[in-house]
C-alpha cells in the first residue's frame, strides 16, 4: 500500500509539471503581449498611447524581455519554492489572490455537490425503484434534460424568476446564505443530471445480475436488494466519474460566478485568461491540476473500501465501467 | 472570415425595431428642486473589475469612476470644456506653454493628516514619472516634464521640456490627482488594492475585494469642493459601493428590482425603460476621439487617398446613430463633440454614395460580378479587427460601404489578439476610441511624432498639431485644432463613426449623480432619498 501511495505521488508530481509546462509553453507562443493588454485597461478599456520605451520598462520589470528558457527556469524555480509570482495586471501575488477567491468557489460547488447528490441519486433511485412505466420515462427524461441545459441560461431564468420578478433571493454578491442557494441550484443541475446518467444505468445493469435474483430467492425485501446489493455495485462507475464531477463543478463555476456577480476562482481565471495574465494563470492551472489529482488519488483510495475484491488482488486498479461485472458482493 | 451570424443579424433588426418605437422618448432628469439628504449609501454597478483603484494607474473607465472620488485635483474642468479653480485657486502659463505656475489654496489635508502643499504636488508629477507605464494615462500626458520647482508651500511650478499646452486641461483629471506624499512612493500593487491609497477627495477607501465590490466611505471634515459644486463641506452620502456586476441582462434587472441604485452599464436596448416609471436616464458623449476607422497607408490599398475618401463617404453616419441610443447625434468631426474646441466637420462626413462611386472608379477599381470591386485581379477586401462590444453597428457599416463595392470584413476578437494584431501593424483598418477632454488627443493618435496610427508621411497636419500643442492661447489653440481635424477628415486618416456615450441609469430616489468634464461620474453632490 505505500508503495502504491508513493507511486501515485510520483504521477501527481510528473502530471503538475506537464500542466505547468503546458500552460507556460501556451501562453508564450501567443502572438500578443500581457503589458500591452494590461496598458489597454483589459476588458472594457480604451487604447493605450503609452511612450514604447516605457513600456519595454515595464516588459523587462516583468522579466518578458527574458529569452524564453531563462523565463521558464526562472518560474519553475520560483514555483518550487511556493512562490507563484505576482500578477502582471496589478501586482497582487498570485497566492493572495486565488487565497482570497478560493473559500467562496470551495463553498460554492460544495454546495453544489452536496444538492447534486441528493438530487442525482434520488432520480436514478427512483428511476429504478418505481414501478409506473410512465413516472420512469420521466425521471430518465430528466437526466439528458439536466446536462443539455446551458448553465448560464438556466441561472439567468432563476435569476429573473426569483429574484428580479419575485424578489426570494438576491441577485448579487457572496453575502449570507440566502446569496448561496440560486448559483448552487444552477451548478448543481448539470452535476446532478451526470450523477443521476451513471447511476440509473448502473443501477440497472445491477438490478439484471444474477445476484439479485439469487437475493430474491433468498427472501430478500425489494428494499434491501435496491439498497444493499444493486445500489453499492452501480456507486462504483459513478465514482469513476469523480474526476468528470469535479471538472463540471468547475466548469460550471466560471460561468455561475459571473451570472451572479460572485467571487471567486471562475472569474478569476476568466480575468486571468483575457488579460493574458501569465502568472496568474499559471497558478490557476497548478490549482486546478492539484484538484484534479487530488480527485483520483481519493477515488482510487475509494475503490477497495467499495469493492474487496480490488482490495483482495493487492494493487487497486480502477475498473471500467462499461465492461465491470461483479459477481456477487458480500451479501 | 465573414463573422456575420444569423443571431447577431436579427439582434439588429431587433434593435432598429426598438429605436423605432423609442425614438423621440427624451431622457427624463429628476426633479432638482428637492432639498438634499445627507446620509445613506448609494450602490452603483460597474461591469468590470480591472483589479486596481489606483486613479494614477489606471485606464479603464470604471476605475477610473472610482478613482475620480478619491482625489481632488489641482484644477477642475467644467462641462464647457473651461479650466476652473480646485486645489490650485489660480496658475500661470507661460506663453511658451512650457511653464505653469500654480498657486495652491490654504487649509486642504489629505486623510492621514498631511497637507496638499507644493511639495506633494512635486512628489505626485515625480511619482508619476517614475509609475512610466504603470500610469498608462498620467505618464502620456506628463511626456516632456522636467521637473516642479517649490518656492513656498503654496506655490508649484512645473516645467517641461518642449510646449505642452494640454498639460493645463491633464491636471483637473483623476489621472493627475493628487495622492499623500507617502502614498506616491508606496508599491503600486498596494495603492491598486486600495491598502495604501491615500488621497484628498471627498471619499475615503473603506474597503476593496477584486471581482466584489469597492467602499468608498465619506471623507469627515472635507472642505475643498471644486468651482461648481452644488454644495460646499462634506458629500452628502456616507458610503458608496461599487458592485461588479459583469452581465448585462443582470445589471438591468438588478436595477429595475432596486437591488442597486444606478450603473452606467445598460445597454442600449434596455435604456428605454428606464425613461420615466421610476428611474431616469442621463447621458453625455465621451470627449475624445470618437469610435473611429484608422486606415493604415502602409497598405496598397489605404495608400490611395481617393479610396479612403470613397470609403468615409460610403458611411451612413445618422443611420448608425439611429441604432445606438435615440439622443445621440451623429459625429461631426474628428474630436467628440463634446470636447473643447470640437470643429464641425459635418459637411465633410455627409453621406456621398455618388462621390465615392466616383472616386473609386478614378482609382481604377471595377466592379466585379459579386457587386465587389477589383483592380489588378485584387479584390476591394479590408478587414477590420476589434474586441469593443460594437458589432451591430459595424454590421451595419459592412453594409453601407458594400453598396459603393467595398467588401469590409468584420473579425471580432479577445483584447489579446486584437492589441497583438494592431501592434504588429499587421491589419488594414483599426477601429477604437479614447476618451481625453483636450483636443491634443488628436497629436497624440495621429501625429507621425507620437502614436502615426495611419503609419503615413510627415504632412502638414503634423505642423498642426505641433503648434496646437504650443498654443496656450484658447482661441488661437482652437482654430488650429479645426484646420488640423478638417486635414484629418478630408483626406480620411481619420474616418469617424460614431461618438462614445455615457448614460446614467438611476432610481428615482438618486439626485445629482453627475458627469464631470470627462464625461466620468462625480458623486460629491449626489445624495439619496430615505
Amino acid at each position: 500500500m505505500t508503495g502504491y501511495v508513493a507511486r501515485r505521488l510520483g504521477q501527481a508530481v510528473v502530471v503538475l509539471w506537464a500542466a505547468y509546462t503546458v500552460t507556460f509553453v501556451i501562453l508564450y507562443l501567443l502572438p500578443s503581449d500581457p503589458v500591452e493588454i494590461m496598458l489597454a485597461g483589459g476588458q472594457g478599456g480604451e487604447q493605450s498611447t503609452v511612450d514604447p520605451a516605457q513600456v519595454a520598462a515595464l516588459r523587462a520589470e516583468h522579466g518578458l524581455d527574458d529569452p524564453l528558457p531563462v523565463q521558464y527556469a526562472h518560474a519553475l524555480w520560483r514555483t518550487l519554492h511556493l512562490d507563484l509570482g505576482a500578477s502582471i495586471q496589478n501586482g497582487a501575488p498570485v497566492t493572495s489572490q486565488i487565497g482570497q477567491a478560493l473559500p467562496q468557489t470551495a463553498l460554492l460547488t460544495a454546495s453544489a455537490l452536496a444538492l447534486a447528490l441528493v438530487l442525482g441519486v434520488g432520480t436514478a433511485f427512483l428511476s429504478t425503484w418505481t414501478r409506473w412505466a410512465w413516472v420512469r420515462t420521466l425521471l430518465l427524461a430528466l437526466p439528458p434534460l439536466g446536462v443539455s441545459l446551458p448553465t448560464f441560461w438556466v441561472g439567468l431564468l432563476l435569476i429573473q424568476v426569483l429574484s428580479f420578478r419575485v424578489p426570494v433571493f438576491p441577485a448579487l454578491g457572496n453575502e449570507g446564505a440566502a446569496s448561496l442557494v440560486l448559483p448552487s441550484v444552477t451548478l448543481a443541475i448539470p452535476v446532478s443530471a451526470s450523477i443521476a446518467q451513471v447511476l440509473a444505468r448502473g443501477l440497472r445493469t445491477a438490478l439484471a445480475e444474477p445476484y439479485v435474483e439469487t437475493a430474491r430467492a433468498k427472501g430478500a425485501s425489494r428494499a434491501r436488494v435496491h439498497l444493499r446489493h444493486a445500489f453499492r455495485n452501480a456507486t462504483l462507475p459513478a465514482l469513476t466519474i469523480g474526476g468528470v464531477i469535479v471538472g463540471n463543478l468547475l466548469a460550471g463555476a466560471v460561468v455561475v460566478e459571473t451570472v451572479f456577480s460572485r467571487v471567486g476562482i471562475g472569474r478569476l481565471t476568466v480575468t486571468a485568461v483575457n488579460g493574458q495574465d501569465i502568472p496568474l494563470v499559471q497558478g490557476l492551472v497548478l490549482l486546478a491540476a492539484t484538484v484534479f489529482v487530488v480527485t483520483n488519488l481519493v477515488v482510487d483510495l475509494l475503490y477497495p473500501v467499495i469493492d474487496p475484491r480490488v482490495r483482495v488482488q493487492g494493487a487497486p486498479r480502477r475498473p471500467r465501467p462499461s465492461t465491470r461485472t461483479l459477481v456477487g458482493s458480500a451479501s | 472570415m465573414r463573422t456575420r451570424t444569423p443571431l447577431s443579424a436579427l439582434t439588429l433588426a431587433g434593435l432598429l425595431v426598438l429605436t423605432a418605437c423609442s425614438g423621440g422618448q427624451s431622457s427624463a432628469q429628476n426633479p432638482a428642486d428637492a432639498t438634499p439628504v445627507d446620509g445613506g449609501n448609494l450602490t452603483f454597478a460597474i461591469s468590470v473589475d480591472s483589479g486596481c483603484i489606483d486613479p494614477q494607474q489606471v485606464g479603464n473607465n470604471d476605475a477610473l469612476n472610482i478613482g475620480r472620488q478619491l482625489v481632488d485635483s489641482l484644477t477642475v474642468q467644467d462641462l464647457d470644456g473651461k479650466i476652473q479653480p480646485w486645489l490650485a485657486q489660480s496658475w500661470e502659463v507661460s506663453p511658451d506653454a512650457t511653464t505653469f505656475t500654480f498657486h495652491l489654496r490654504q487649509g486642504a489635508t489629505f486623510s492621514d493628516g498631511t497637507p496638499v502643499d507644493s511639495a506633494a504636488v512635486k512628489a505626485n508629477l515625480d511619482g508619476i514619472v517614475a509609475l512610466g507605464a504603470k500610469a498608462s494615462l498620467g505618464s502620456t500626458y506628463l511626456q516632456g516634464y522636467t521637473g516642479t520647482q517649490t518656492p513656498d508651500p503654496q506655490t508649484a511650478v512645473v516645467t517641461f521640456s518642449a510646449p505642452s499646452a494640454q498639460f493645463l486641461q491633464a491636471t483637473s483629471t483623476m489621472s493627475l490627482g493628487l495622492l499623500s506624499v507617502p502614498t506616491t512612493t508606496a508599491d503600486p500593487a498596494t495603492r491598486c488594492d486600495g491598502s495604501t491609497l491615500v488621497g484628498s477627495g471627498p471619499f475615503t477607501v473603506g474597503s476593496y475585494t477584486k471581482d466584489d465590490k469597492t467602499v468608498l466611505d465619506k471623507r469627515k471634515g472635507y472642505d475643498w469642493a471644486p468651482t461648481g459644486s452644488k454644495h460646499s463641506g462634506e458629500a452628502h452620502l456616507d458610503s458608496i459601493t461599487y458592485q461588479v456586476v459583469p452581465e448585462a441582462s443582470v445589471r438591468t434587472g438588478s436595477l429595475q428590482s432596486k437591488q442597486i441604485d444606478a450603473t452606467t452599464g445598460i445597454a442600449s436596448q434596455d435604456l428605454p425603460q428606464f425613461d420615466g416609471n421610476g428611474f431616469w436616464t442621463q447621458r453625455r458623449a465621451n470627449p475624445g476621439i470618437p469610435y473611429n476607422f484608422f486606415p493604415n497607408e502602409s497598405r496598397p490599398i489605404f495608400s490611395d487617398e481617393r479610396v479612403r475618401q470613397a470609403f468615409s463617404k460610403a458611411i451612413d453616419r445618422e443611420q448608425l446613430v439611429s441604432i445606438l441610443n435615440p439622443d445621440d447625434v451623429a459625429v461631426s468631426s474628428a474630436l467628440s463633440a463634446s470636447t473643447p474646441a470640437a470643429p464641425d466637420d459635418s459637411a465633410a462626413l455627409a453621406l456621398d454614395v455618388d462621390g465615392a462611386n466616383a472616386l473609386l472608379d478614378q482609382a481604377g477599381w471595377v466592379e466585379g460580378a459579386d457587386g465587389i470591386r477589383e483592380k489588378d485581379g485584387r479584390k476591394l477586401t479590408v478587414t477590420v479587427t476589434f474586441w469593443q462590444s460594437t458589432t451591430a453597428v459595424l454590421e451595419l457599416v459592412q453594409q453601407q460601404v458594400r453598396a459603393v463595392g467595398i467588401d469590409l470584413q468584420l473579425k471580432q476578437g479577445t483584447t489579446a489578439e486584437t492589441t497583438a494584431l494592431q501592434n504588429s501593424g499587421d491589419c488594414d483598418v483599426l477601429f477604437y476610441n479614447l476618451t481625453r477632454s483636450d483636443p491634443d488627443v488628436l497629436r497624440t493618435i495621429f501625429s507621425t511624432e507620437t502614436r502615426n496610427v495611419n503609419h503615413r508621411a510627415h504632412s502638414q497636419v503634423d505642423d498642426l498639431l505641433t503648434q496646437q500643442a504650443a498654443t496656450p492661447d484658447t482661441a488661437q489653440r482652437a482654430q488650429l485644432v479645426a484646420q488640423a481635424s478638417k486635414l484629418l477628415v478630408e483626406d480620411a486618416h481619420s474616418i469617424p463613426l460614431f461618438e462614445l456615450s455615457t448614460v446614467i441609469a438611476a432610481h428615482d430616489d438618486v439626485h445629482d449623480l453627475q458627469f464631470e468634464g470627462s464625461s466620468r461620474l462625480w458623486f460629491y453632490d449626489a445624495w439619496k432619498q430615505s
